[in-house]
C-alpha cells in the first residue's frame, strides 16, 4: 500500500506503524460522570467495519507525524490522508473545557 | 453410513457406486431450538456436541457460503497445547485430548498427526521463558521437554545453528502437538452433526436478528425468517459485522493473516518448527508441501489477501532459519481474516440479549481450539452456564480487569 502523506507525498506503507481506529483521538474526559465506562469503551471496543475505515498511522521511518488515513478494509484502497493534528484540532471541544 | 476398511473393500469391488453424500441439503424450517450461525469448524463442532453430548433437539447451522469455506479451510493446520496462563492452558489441553480421540469419535479420517512442535530459543531470556512455559504446561497435564542445541541438531540438522545474530540455543518440544487435515475436521463434524439430525443450511446468510424486549426470537436470513429459542454466533473473522446486526460493539479488530505452501518436496521436516527470533513457523504436509506462515499484516482488513511486504518478511525469516528453503518454489499463498481480540484470548459467553450467545475472538489460534470450543459453546448454549474449563472467556473481562494476555501486550490487537 502507498500512503499519500500530506507533507511528503506518496510513501510506502512499510515506513509506517499502525495503531488502529482513528476514534482513539477522542479520549474521554477524565472527570466525566461515566468515566469508567467511557474509558472502557474507548480502549477496548471497536466498530471494526468492513468497508470505509478511518485509522491512525505513525510515520515512524519518516517525519514521525501521525496521520489519519481513510482506507477501505475490503479492498485496501486509500481514499484520504490527513494530518492527525488537523483532525484533532477540528474537533469540537468538550463542554467542560469551553 | 459408517466408514470402515470392510466398507472400502466392498465399495472398491462394486465400482464405488454405494457412497452417499456425507450430509443432507435441507431447506430451512420455520423454527428451531438452537440456531448456530457459521458453518465453520467451531459452528459445526458446536452443533455436533450439542446434538451428541447435550441432547439438543431441532438444531440448525446457517452458513452464508459453503461449510468449511472460511478460516477452517485457510489455516496452517497446527494443533497444540502449549499456553502459559491458567485461563488458557487447561482449555487447550482439553482440546488436544479431544483431538487425540477425534477420528474414533467422528468415524472420520481427519489425519490427526502428533508429530511434535518445537519452539526454538535463541537467547538466555528466551530459554528461561520457555522453561517457565514448559513447567506451566506440565502442571496443567500437557507435555513439555527442553532440548539443548545438540538435541535440536539431532532432530533438525539442516537449521541455521550458528547464525551470528540468532544462534539456536535449544528449544521447547511439545511432542503431543502436531497437525490435522483442516478441511476433514469441518466435513467430519458436519457429517456427524447431520447424522444426529442437525440441519446444515448452506447459502443462507444472516441479515439481522429479531430482538424484542431484550430477547432474541430468531434470525432474518436471505432465505427468510428462522425462529430460534437460542442463537449461537460462531463466525470468527466476521464477528464484529454479525454482532453489529444485534447492536453490539465487540473488543475485536479483524486482521488478515497470510499463509504459504511450497511445491511438494521429499520428506525432510518431520514436525512443526517455530522460529524464536522472527515470526515464522513451518511444517511439511503429507503431500510434501512446506506449509509456513508468520505475522499478520498489522492493519484492519476484511480482504482475504495480504500485501507483499509481509510476504517478504515471512520468507526472510524462513530463509534465516532454514537456508534450504531458498531452493523451494512457492506454490500458493493466501490470507484469512482473524478476530484479533484485545488481550489475545477468545470469548465464549452469553450476551446481554437473552437467547443470544457468542463464540469468537480466536485471533490466529482458532483451529486448534475447534473441539473444545465447540464442546464448551454447546455446554453454554444448553445449560446457560460456562463450562468449568472456559470460565475465563468472558466478554466483560476488560471491565472487571480479568484479561488473559499471554504476551503482555495490552489492548493492541495487532500485537497479540
Amino acid at each position: 500500500m502507498i500512503i499519500n502523506h500530506p507533507l511528503l507525498g506518496p510513501r510506502d506503507a512499510q515506513e509506517f506503524t499502525y495503531l488502529g481506529d482513528a476514534s482513539l483521538i477522542n479520549r474521554p474526559y477524565w472527570l466525566s460522570e461515566n468515566a469508567l465506562r467511557e474509558f472502557h469503551d474507548y480502549l477496548y471496543l471497536r466498530d471494526n467495519p468492513a468497508g470505509k475505515h478511518r485509522e491512525l498511522w505513525f510515520h515512524e521511518q519518516g517525519d514521525r507525524s501521525w496521520l489519519v488515513v481513510t482506507r477501505n478494509t475490503v479492498t485496501h484502497e486509500i481514499t484520504k490522508v490527513e494530518l492527525a493534528r488537523d483532525v484533532a484540532k477540528a474537533r469540537p471541544k468538550p463542554e467542560v473545557l469551553q | 453410513m459408517r466408514y470402515s476398511a470392510l466398507r472400502l473393500i466392498k465399495e472398491s469391488l462394486t465400482g464405488h457406486k454405494g457412497w452417499r453424500p456425507q450430509w443432507r441439503d435441507p431447506a430451512p424450517q420455520s423454527a428451531y431450538d438452537y440456531v448456530i450461525i457459521g458453518g465453520g469448524g467451531h459452528g459445526l463442532a458446536t452443533a455436533y456436541y450439542l446434538a451428541k453430548e447435550f441432547g439438543g433437539a431441532r438444531i440448525a447451522v446457517l452458513e452464508k457460503g459453503w461449510i468449511g469455506g472460511g478460516n477452517v479451510g485457510r489455516n496452517t493446520t497446527i494443533v497444540r497445547s502449549n499456553y502459559l496462563l491458567d485461563g488458557n492452558e487447561p482449555f487447550y489441553e482439553m482440546s488436544l485430548k479431544m483431538w487425540e480421540n477425534l477420528e474414533q469419535d467422528l468415524n472420520y479420517n481427519a489425519m490427526v498427526s502428533q508429530r511434535g512442535i518445537l519452539n526454538l530459543v535463541h537467547t538466555d531470556a528466551q530459554r528461561d521463558a520457555a522453561r517457565r512455559r514448559g513447567n506451566a504446561m506440565i502442571l496443567n497435564g500437557s507435555d513439555a521437554e527442553h532440548l539443548d542445541t545438540d538435541g535440536v541438531r539431532a532432530m533438525y540438522p539442516f537449521l541455521n545453528f550458528d547464525d551470528a545474530r540468532f544462534p539456536i540455543k535449544g528449544g521447547l518440544l511439545h511432542r503431543r502437538g502436531g497437525t490435522v487435515r483442516h478441511d476433514a475436521v469441518a466435513w467430519g463434524y458436519a457429517r456427524g452433526a447431520d447424522m444426529r439430525g442437525v440441519d446444515i443450511i448452506q447459502n443462507c446468510e444472516v441479515t439481522g436478528f429479531r430482538i424484542e424486549g431484550g430477547k432474541c426470537l430468531g434470525v432474518e436470513t436471505s432465505r427468510g425468517f428462522i425462529g430460534a429459542k437460542k442463537v449461537g454466533v460462531s463466525v470468527a473473522g466476521n464477528s464484529s459485522r454479525v454482532m453489529a446486526l444485534a447492536g453490539m460493539r465487540l473488543p475485536i479488530e479483524s486482521h488478515v493473516l497470510q499463509a504459504f505452501v511450497s511445491e511438494g518436496l521429499k520428506p525432510f521436516i518431520p514436525g512443526v518448527i517455530t522460529y524464536g527470533a522472527g515470526h515464522f513457523y513451518c511444517s511439511q504436509s503429507d503431500k510434501g508441501g512446506l506449509v509456513f506462515g508468520g505475522d499478520i499484516d498489522m492493519y484492519n482488513s476484511y480482504a482475504q489477501r495480504g500485501n507483499l511486504p509481509v510476504v517478504e518478511d515471512v520468507i526472510e525469516s524462513g530463509m534465516s532459519l532454514i537456508p534450504a528453503l531458498g531452493r523451494a518454489r512457492l506454490l500458493r499463498s493466501w490470507g484469512g481474516i482473524m478476530d484479533m481480540s484485545m488481550d489475545g484470548s477468545p470469548y465464549i459467553d452469553k450476551t446481554h440479549i437473552d437467547g443470544l450467545y457468542f463464540n469468537g475472538g480466536w485471533c490466529y489460534g482458532g483451529f486448534k481450539a475447534t473441539p473444545a470450543a465447540g464442546y464448551c459453546f454447546a455446554h453454554l448454549l444448553k445449560t446457560d452456564r460456562p463450562h468449568d474449563i472456559a470460565t475465563a472467556y468472558r466478554l466483560d473481562r476488560f471491565m472487571t480487569g480479568h484479561m488473559i494476555d499471554e504476551k503482555g501486550q495490552g489492548a493492541q490487537p495487532n500485537l497479540h
